[in-house]
């Protein structure tokens, strides 16, 4: 393995700055505006205000009796990232760069997004402070997070599909590269994830930490003690840095990172890049694990789930995974579809399709421990944008009367799964 | 500042030769990019002869890449083309190998994650072997590259870093301090593909850059025409053409046809850079 060890913001061997010199001076920009802004009181005062007037901070836990039956009688309870405005634990970053956009001076942001979370959040907070907004998204997402291109249009953003490459993801985010390079004197790049050239892994992770430094303190109030795991989903893996970080010098507690595990890995078709299937290298001006060929090139990614079809990861993540500090499994796509109809029926909760990753975890990790076990489950976003993949999957929908066609192609088999479904 | 950065007489490149033997000349160097690979392998390297007997001074060999973060659509849709049609890593050492015994200087423009996942050293020895000058990295800046640094010493090989718009006056001292073989200077803040005028930025990096140092500073983005031409050869060492190139491939209605437009197009460029 080739470990540099130069540079800015490294986990260990990972992250990084790997970007064309015309970017550089924007980054230099960036942390500096961001290191003096993480120490002044007025914006800190000013973030903390809008996590608590717009977005409905601090969001609650629940603890889930029903669902956690199936999860082999281990209590399990959800940090509610979905009650977040918007639907996500994507808007507590965006806010957050919104707010360093303005103190840049810059006037329009760009954003990357996968599942249209984060583009929704960066469009609302362009809305909201009043910057020109421009999202570029995956044409194969437009498809299947069609709701979220509408819901991003009626904020007043432009939704850019992107049509070359796997049209996703990965696409999506080399396109905004680009866009930031001609522009980058009057614009911001929301990244939205824990990836891309420092400081944006740290910046994103530090936006996200609330929701672990509010669940610790959660968990010792209301539950009386730590959880012997906290699970997340990872995609780039911002909601899982963001969970994980509060709790990293708690030994005892067990890191789990539950990744795309889209048909299994053995087919190759997946987003799996912590199960020997990634080697280190670099995309998207990060040092990390990705999806790569003999070659260097990046292999294209898999996942029922927009959020985690990305073919790299993070590179703190990286540096858990080898320092063995976290642990990281793939969910295949049936087990997360089946995880999220178990407890959209025995709570009443619909999630997003990659939460329901992190919540079938929960179910192998729950049964592997028993019922002694206490598991919180990071809940980062709920599943309004999904139901339409959701009823294809489980063939809910009358097909002669949802003539959708574009927001459909991306479902996997159509088949009902006989007697267990009934949403 | 040179003297800092200069290598030994005798790891001379045969592309600071071709600089040299321009300036002596007192014209500009002619850089041609075109992707390797596309449509196939052998018409790309027959593409590249052409254009070293058409008068391009140095071939900018392109390795291609899943993604290309810098590149404008032309070279998007090359790339990606050579990619489907199974161009490999090796296939980069063939073409350098062809364009130094047409006589020209061949440098390969890479994005990093290929040559990392290569090797760094083993890439460096394989591309030197190969009679290439050394590498152009648009996504590797020195701040990252000391594994490179020190390959491309082992190997005597340049390497060509880019300046931007955008590069604040330490960054340019530290970058050509870092820097050997040429400046790659970005006419403006944006990816590749033709331009209907050069960036009016240009020249007053080109003037910027000069100011810290020796090194020959060659302008490239947007430059596709042989009039633009003549005006970057006013005020840079080097101009480098890419997407109009590789255009005269992507538009061709057949590869006789396009290797054609490509040889008059290098011919004209060849004419303009001339002062
Ligand atoms: C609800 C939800 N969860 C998780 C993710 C994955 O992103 P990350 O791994 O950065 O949290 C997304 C991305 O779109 C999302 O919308």
């Amino acid at each position: 393995m080739t470990t540099p060890t130069t540079g800015l913001g490294r986990f260990g061997a990972y992250g990084g700055r790997y970007v064309p010199e015309a970017l550089v001076s924007a980054l230099q920009e960036l942390d500096e505006c961001r290191s003096k802004a993480m120490s002044d009181p007025a914006f800190l005062g000013e973030l903390a205000a809008l996590q608590r007037s717009y977005t409905g901070r601090p969001s609650i836990i629940t603890e889930v009796p029903r669902f956690a039956q199936h999860c082999g009688g281990a209590r399990v309870v959800l940090k509610r990232e979905d009650l977040n405005h918007t639907g996500s634990h994507k808007i507590n970053n965006v806010l957050g760069q919104a707010l360093l956009t303005k103190r840049m001076g810059k006037t329009r942001v760009i954003a990357e997004t996968g599942a249209g979370q984060h583009g929704v959040a960066t469009a609302t907070a362009a809305a909201l402070l009043g910057l020109d907004c421009v999202v570029y998204m995956g044409r194969v997402d437009t498809e299947r997070q069609a709701l979220n291109v509408a819901r991003m249009r009626l904020l007043g953003a432009q939704v850019v599909p992107v049509d070359h490459g796997s049209r996703t993801l990965k696409d999506a985010v080399n396109e905004a590269f680009r866009d930031w390079v001609a522009n980058v004197d009057h614009t911001h790049y929301v990244l939205g994830t824990v990836t891309g050239p420092y400081p944006f892994p740290e910046m994103v992770r530090d936006f996200h930490r609330i929701i672990g430094v509010e669940a610790r303190q959660q968990m010792l109030d209301e539950i009386g003690r730590l959880p012997d795991a906290v699970l997340a989903c990872v995609g780039g893996g911002s909601n899982a840095m963001g969970i994980f970080h509060r709790f990293i010098d708690d030994a005892d507690v067990r890191l789990i990172g539950l990744e795309g595990g889209g048909e299994g890995v053995a087919t190759g078709r997946h987003a799996a890049r912590f199960s020997g299937q990634a080697t280190p290298g670099v995309l998207h001006g990060a040092f990390t694990y990705v999806l790569q060929d003999d070659e260097g090139q990046t292999v294209e990614s898999h996942s029922v789930s927009a959020g985690l079809d990305y073919p790299s990861v993070g590179p703190e993540h990286a540096f858990l995974h080898d320092a063995g500090r976290a642990e990281y499994y793939p969910v295949t796509d049936d087990e997360a579809m089946e995880a999220f109809r178990l407890l959209s029926q025995t709570e009443g909760i619909l999630p997003a399709i990659e939460s329901a990753h992190a919540l079938a975890g929960a179910m192998r990790i729950g049964r592997e421990l028993g019922p002694d076990a206490l598991l919180l489950v990071n809940l980062s976003g709920r599943g309004d944008k999904d139901v339409h993949t959701a009823a294809r999957w489980f063939g809910l929908l009358d097909d002669g009367v949802a003539a959708d066609p574009v927001s459909v192609s991306a479902a996997a088999p159509v088949e009902a799964e006989g007697e267990g479904v009934q949403l | 500042m040179s003297e800092s950065v200069a290598s030994p007489p005798s790891a001379k490149t045969r592309l600071t030769q071709v600089l040299a033997e321009a300036k002596a000349q007192d014209r500009a160097a002619l850089v041609g990019y075109l992707p390797v690979g596309y449509p196939d392998v052998d018409i790309s390297i027959e593409a590249m002869v052409a254009m070293v007997e058409a008068g391009a001074d140095i071939v900018e060999i392109g390795l291609p890449y899943t993604d290309p973060l810098m590149d404008g659509p032309v070279i998007q849709a090359a790339v990606t083309g050579a990619l489907a049609g199974g161009v490999h890593v090796a296939d980069v050492f063939r073409a350098a190998r062809a364009v130094a015994d047409a006589g020209a200087a061949a440098v390969v423009m890479t994005y990093w994650n290929p040559v990392l996942r290569y090797g760094v050293d083993r890439f460096a020895a394989d591309l030197r072997a190969a009679g290439a000058s050394g590498l152009v990295t648009p996504d590797l800046v020195p701040d990252e590259a000391a594994e490179w640094i020190a390959a491309s010493d082992a190997h005597g090989l340049d390497r060509i870093f880019l300046v931007a718009p955008s590069s604040t006056p330490e960054r340019l001292i530290s970058t050509t301090a870092a820097g050997r073989g040429f400046v790659y200077a970005a006419s403006l803040m944006g990816v590749t593909g033709a331009r209907d005028s050069v960036g009016s930025q240009a020249q007053a990096l080109v003037e910027r850059t000069r100011a810290v140092t020796d090194l020959p500073i060659c302008v490239g983005l947007g430059v596709s025409t042989p009039g633009q031409a003549h005006e970057v050869a006013g005020f840079a060492d080097g101009v480098i053409v890419g997407s109009a190139l590789v255009r005269c491939l992507v538009d061709a209605t057949d590869i006789q046809d396009g290797l054609s437009q490509l040889r008059s197009l290098t011919r004209e460029l060849a004419q303009g850079v001339r002062r």
